[in-house]
């Protein structure tokens, strides 16, 4: 068993044009900076996918958009994104929106091999138009979908050469629910240590989730909106 | 005279019981954390990971790990805890979170709201509203009574709904309103409004039982 690889170049062999993807991150916090840059160079396009959110204009998945390699969008929030706006608006880019919870259960739904679910989040508004509905204990649910991806692309802080990975902070987000949810799930992450190293008990992501780990190199973590304490 | 946000908040902010689990949304709820009366102890949900959220950092303790749900940089406090958005959720949908308070551009008489859309405007996506809304077990909006002149507080929502009857209580710059099922129910007014001004602000019909008290902040 060798999950260890090289670099993002390296990890991303076998992924080709039209695609469907996820990609870990909330706004510019825990994003898999490394393989989004490799995927730039790559220039492979077409791609779906699926993210909370779709970066900034010039860093993040904003990258990707600012190339034309992304077709459609699986997101609940968009804003703070002129050029995504602006292939949105030109027809473009295709977007689905959904909203953030069930987002996040659609993925690990899709990891936890439940096909559909219900949820009672937009019922009786437009994210219900089509979907098969029902009562459950006198309160109206929609049927939701799992979500899952070719190839899920995640960012944890510490990982080990089984894959079994940390997150920091709120940079856990979607990052652990998509690893579930690739068919192969790429990971980098700010150091790998050797298998033992990391404490089981503290375990997010069990290996078994993992496919491929590098240790990614020159993170910017770049912060989208810095707000301090006024004393 | 109608309240200015920081009074809507301050307002807002008497309805937090001591041990309450809040979500506060963007805008005027995020100032309710400004006024937590004292003695009162609440923990802050953020829909991005995290039970506990604190302070803004001062520029020595920016941790760009470390944000919420609206991107801002932030603080943990002692006791927080950090999770996956499908468990952050779940403390959503499970009904685990005690008041939830956010903005909307629209509420009906029968709870209804519209927070995420306006057609022909740019769609910027609904985030965690909707889950929100759906589920949480009391819902608080802070807005102002009026836009342009125009009443927010209506009989049906003229906007895309971000969810339907899900609204408790509405806190404006004008009055404290219930939703009952009978339709918006006058609580209390800001100081100096009288009841006629706020019937006068309002689109949909506004019950009235006795005194309606000035709001006390």
């Amino acid at each position: 068993m060798n999950k260890v690889y090289k670099n993002a170049l390296e990890a991303i062999e076998g992924i080709t044009d039209n695609q469907t993807i996820m990609f870990g991150g909330f706004g510019l916090c825990g994003i898999p900076e490394n393989t989004i840059s490799e995927l730039v160079k790559s220039k492979i396009k077409g791609l779906v996918c699926i993210s909370n959110n779709c970066g900034v204009d010039d860093f993040g998945l904003g990258l990707l958009l600012k190339t034309k390699q992304i077709r459609k969008m699986i997101a609940s929030y968009v804003g703070e994104n002129g050029e995504f706006e602006r292939q949105f608006l030109s027809g473009e880019l295709e977007v689905e929106l959904v909203p953030q919870g069930t987002l996040a259960e659609r993925i690990r739904a899709a990891g936890a091999g439940i096909p559909a679910f219900y949820v009672p989040a937009g019922y009786g508004t437009e994210i219900g138009i089509g979907k098969e509905s029902r009562n459950f204990n006198g309160k109206m649910h929609l049927m939701e979908n799992a979500l899952e991806a070719d190839f899920a692309i995640i960012k944890a802080w510490k990982g080990d050469t089984h894959g079994n990975l940390i997150y920091k902070n709120t940079a856990l987000n979607f990052n652990s629910l998509m690893a579930m949810a690739g068919k192969i799930t790429i990971a980098e992450v700010e150091e790998i240590v050797p298998a033992g190293e990391l404490d089981p008990n503290y375990i997010h992501t069990p290996g078994i989730f993992v496919q491929r780990i590098f240790q990614g190199v020159n993170y910017e973590k770049r912060i989208e909106k810095l707000t301090l304490s006024a004393s | 005279m109608a309240l200015d946000k920081n009074q809507i908040a301050k307002r807002i902010a008497l309805e937090l019981k001591d041990g309450d689990y809040v979500n506060l949304g963007i805008g005027i709820p995020t100032l309710v954390a400004n006024y937590i009366p004292q003695g009162i102890h609440v923990i802050l949900h953020s829909e991005n990971g995290m039970l506990g959220m604190g302070p803004f950092p001062t520029k020595e303790n920016v941790d760009p790990d470390l944000i919420n749900a609206g991107k801002q940089t932030i603080t943990s406090l002692p006791g927080s805890s950090f999770f996956d958005s499908a468990t952050s959720f779940a403390m959503i949908r499970g009904g685990h979170i005690d008041i939830t308070v956010l903005g909307a551009f629209e509420v009906s008489e029968k709870g209804d709201m519209a927070s995420w859309k306006v057609p022909g405007k740019i769609v910027k996506g609904m985030g965690g509203a909707m889950d929100l809304v759906a589920s949480a077990k009391n819902i608080i909006v802070a807005m102002q009574h009026a836009n342009k002149g125009q009443s927010k507080l209506l009989k049906k929502c003229s906007l895309p709904l971000t969810g339907i009857n899900c609204v408790k209580r509405i806190v404006t710059d004008l009055a404290v309103i219930d939703i009952t099922e009978h339709g918006f129910k006058l609580m209390e007014r800001a100081p100096g409004i009288t009841v006629d001004q706020i019937v006068a602000a309002t689109e949909a019909n506004l019950i009235i039982e006795g005194d309606i008290p000035e709001i006390n902040i």
